[in-house]
């Protein structure tokens, strides 16, 4: 029988890899793709918790985190798009012109 | 038999996701977290998620990689157009300090029970159940997230329709 401890422990790892990411990679598309791992993450420590109380609130919980990552997905990849025909580049460390 | 699924899929979602993090190319990046997703979506099938299961076959590994597969392709980022980071000592020293803080308190929870397997009935996590409880306790974030999805398509198309 495998413990919440070990599900919560493969839920951290996998939300500490995906923070990694969005604090190291400059490349804004592998950044975006962080944090979808990130809220995946969460989802998993969720249906955990779930399945241990025996309380179905948790799969209600993913199911609203999946519709609003996938929103998410949709306006950030337009903005990554519009951003790339204005710039010619997805990298984050150059949107340093606020300004002009 | 589920200590061999938990160990097969959560390995192979750690290790995919570590490939997805280090790879320069946002191709291969985006193909590793695809094979991280189906593993998750795996393990909540091990934990009894039928109905976030499919959800999360559709949602993530359908819809939402194949957007970023194609944004991917669309943008056509070749590897000599990515510029190889030089990780600076802020950020190197930032991203330490989170992963001793967050890990520290992680695999402290290692040491102890949490909690033990509550006894579930047949229809645990089943779409029947789920959306018994979706539409009667959890209606009006259901409402609020619809909204949320019209303002989202709206926005898009503003973005997409505008003339560069």
């Amino acid at each position: 029988m495998v413990g919440l401890n070990e599900w919560l422990l493969l839920s951290g790892i996998l939300f500490l890899i995906g923070a990694v990411g969005v604090l190291t990679r400059s490349n804004g598309l592998i950044l975006f793709m962080s944090l979808e791992l990130m809220l995946n993450a969460v989802n998993l420590s969720f249906v955990a918790f779930s399945r241990f109380t025996g309380r179905m609130e948790g799969h209600v919980f993913v199911f609203l985190v999946t519709a609003v990552a996938a929103a998410e997905a949709a306006v950030g990849l337009a903005i990554f798009v519009s951003l790339f025909r204005l710039q010619r580049s997805v990298d984050v460390d150059q949107l340093n012109s606020m300004g002009d | 038999m589920e200590r061999t699924l938990f160990y097969l899929f959560g390995g192979l979602a750690v290790l995919s996701s570590l490939w997805m993090v280090t790879r320069r190319n946002p191709l291969g990046s985006a193909l590793s977290l695809v094979v991280a997703f189906l593993s998750l979506a795996a393990l909540y099938a091990v934990l009894h998620a039928h109905l976030l299961f499919a959800i999360q076959l559709w949602v993530y590994a359908g819809a939402v990689m194949v957007l970023v597969l194609f944004v991917i392709m669309l943008l056509n980022l070749r590897e000599a157009e990515v510029r190889p980071q030089p990780l600076g000592f802020g950020r190197f020293a930032i991203a330490t300090v989170v992963v001793a803080a967050v890990g520290w308190k992680t695999f402290g929870i290692l040491g102890r029970t949490v909690a033990d397997l509550a006894p579930i009935e047949p229809s645990f996590g089943t779409i029947g159940a789920v959306s018994e409880l979706l539409f009667t306790k959890w209606v009006l974030q259901f409402e609020v997230v619809s909204i949320l999805l019209l303002a989202v398509i709206v926005a898009v198309i503003a973005l997409a329709k505008r003339r560069a």
